[in-house]
């Protein structure tokens, strides 16, 4: 049986069916994971001995009909998510050896739903990157083109679901870090809004913008694991006090008469012809389903960038300060004195991307430059916010492309950060803001996959998840997949 | 605005990374490329605009101040590079005889 072509649903029914068990199916994968991983590194630690342990505790459960929701489906985790005993590096060489003490809340619930960790997934280093070419346990492949980039940070996770190494997988998204990886890797990526996901033990990047979500191969796929995953936590004082929100009961209403805003600012970016023409298509699609388009105006949407180039490494800066050489992680050899201890710790313990955003989140919170930059930039962030809520007083979604076009080769950028930052133009405006978005797959060009982006006001994942489900029900795209 | 040596130094002292001499000038540059990004930002009027530091302009909640976790002294150092008799271990910050 080719079990890694099912849904998520196909194999909760074939489970219960008893056609096949949680044993077989963590096999299947285990087995596609050895075959093919060498080829992408898309997992940094495979869990085989947990995995099958997981697999044979759902097994019982389903012989004594107590089974739980989730129950034996596998998954992967991004590697910035602590696993208690298992390694977690967030891809640098700071935390290369480094065992979780405790596990963070969204392991948490999705073990307690019965899904069975594969392992974890290769990553950009602390999530800063747009084409996992910063990892220290090296890049990740692309699995449609493996001389192309998979995207970042979440592109392990990315790559793995794409090449069928997994059925879905945990991701986080601080400027684009679930979507645009789903782009180029035509998948289903969901961040939903901000404080919906638990951060406990989701290792910190940008705290006002991180947020976990879902790598997926369809929209039905990403609704049934957010939901898990979702909901308050206490242990996460920026978490909204909210239920989990009930993301499958409206998947299948039609979205004839809603409104779809399209805003002019994105589409007078500069595209290639692909893009556009991708973009089109998808907007006749929508229109045959019945719903209506809207020009609007996001006025300030240009200043995203530069915003999110200040908060972020501002944030970016605070938070990895903890890595001292001291209480855990790396250590340089013969420290001289303590500030040589600190200094060449973090010299010899961080890539260059992530060196290169502490020191402008140093330099913008630094005393004489906080109000020319970073406050600044926290009053900036408000205008593009104003412009978001007055564009849902007249729309239910926005749609724009993720990307500015296809996943490119290995290397182009890897030697200009400015052009790396430009990957994620369209992606980081849902982040400052802190609303929902989505990026399902619209197109190919020269056999590459391409994504377009949805982006919903507060709290409303599930209208996301039922515009691109009636996407998904009319069109093939999310059903191709690249040959390994 | 353009980056200078002093300033350079500066900040990778205060964030407590050393910068090998050979990559200073390309690390230079590349901080300046991006610095350059923010002019854009002048261009913006804040003058009435309140910052915005919680996307959702939440605030903090507040909880009764209770213990909740138990001590875990010997698990959470097992990660620790350097640790003697349940204390890290770093090199002499007191100056003085030993």
């Amino acid at each position: 049986m080719d079990l890694h072509k099912f849904s998520i649903s196909q194999l909760l029914d074939g489970l219960k069916n008893k056609q096949f068990s949680s044993t077989e199916l963590t096999k299947h994968y285990l087995k596609r994971i050895s075959k093919h991983d060498d080829d992408l590194n898309s997992y940094i630690s495979v869990t085989e001995d947990l995995a099958l342990k997981q697999a044979d505790a759902a097994d019982k459960r389903y012989h004594d009909d107590k089974a739980l929701p989730l129950d034996g489906i596998p998954l992967a985790h991004k590697d910035i998510f602590c696993t208690k005993g298992v390694l977690t590096t967030c891809g640098s060489k700071m935390l290369a050896n480094f065992e979780a003490p405790y596990s963070s809340t969204v392991y948490e619930r999705l073990n307690s739903k019965g899904m069975v960790m594969l392992g974890k997934t290769n990553m950009d280093e602390f999530a800063m990157g747009s084409s996992n070419e910063t990892s220290y346990f090296g890049p990740v492949k692309n699995p449609w083109n493996l001389r192309n980039v998979p995207g970042g940070s979440s592109g392990g996770s990315a790559a793995c679901v794409s090449a069928e190494l997994a059925p879905v997988a945990t991701a986080t998204d601080t400027g684009g870090s679930i979507r645009q990886p789903a782009s180029l890797c035509g998948l289903t990526g969901i961040k939903p809004t901000y404080g919906r996901v638990s951060r406990f033990g989701m290792i910190a990047f940008a705290s006002s913008l991180d947020q976990g979500g879902v790598l997926s191969r369809s929209a039905e796929d990403a609704a049934l694991v957010l939901e898990a995953m979702s909901g308050h936590d206490p242990k996460d004082s920026t978490s909204l006090n909210y239920e989990a929100p009930d993301l499958i009961s409206d998947i299948n209403k039609p979205i004839k008469g809603m409104k779809i805003g399209l805003p002019k600012e994105f589409f007078e970016k500069e595209m290639p012809e692909y893009s556009q023409k991708s973009i089109q298509q998808a907007i006749e699609v929508y229109k045959n389903l019945g719903a209506e388009f809207v020009e609007i105006s996001l006025r300030n949407i240009n200043l995203s960038l530069p915003i999110y180039y200040i908060i972020a490494p501002a944030e970016c800066s605070a938070n990895l300060s903890r890595y001292d050489g001291v209480r855990y992680g790396y250590r340089c050899n013969d420290p001289k004195d303590i500030d040589d201890l600190f200094m060449r710790t973090r010299e010899e313990g961080f890539g260059a991307e992530v060196k290169r955003r502490i020191l402008i989140g140093t330099y913008v919170l630094s005393a004489g430059y906080y109000d020319a930059y970073y406050l600044k930039a926290q009053k900036c962030r408000r205008l593009v916010a104003n412009d978001f809520l007055e564009a849902f007083e007249k729309v239910d979604v926005i749609l724009s492309p993720t990307t500015p076009g296809t996943s490119f080769k290995a290397g182009e950028k890897t030697n200009n950060p400015l052009e790396m930052y430009l990957q994620d133009i369209f992606t980081i405006p849902a982040n400052l803001v802190g609303l929902p978005g989505l990026s399902i797959p619209c197109g190919e060009h020269e056999g590459l996959p391409l994504g377009m982006q949805l982006i919903g006001n507060s709290l409303e994942e599930a209208k996301l998840l039922q515009f691109a489900h009636s996407y998904q029900l009319n069109t093939d795209w999310h059903k191709n997949m690249p040959n390994l | 605005m353009a980056l200078t040596d002093k300033e350079l130094k500066e900040i990778a002292y205060l964030a407590r990374i050393n910068v090998n001499q050979n990559i200073f000038p390309s690390l230079k540059k590349e901080l300046q490329d991006i610095l350059a990004l923010f002019d854009e930002l002048n261009n913006a009027d804040t003058s009435d605009i309140e910052a915005m530091s919680h996307p959702l302009d939440l605030s903090q909640p507040t909880r009764e101040d209770q213990v909740t976790e138990v001590n875990e002294r010997e698990k959470l150092q097992k990660n620790a590079p350097l640790v003697k008799s349940g204390l890290f271990l770093v090199p002499k910050v007191i100056d003085g005889e030993d």
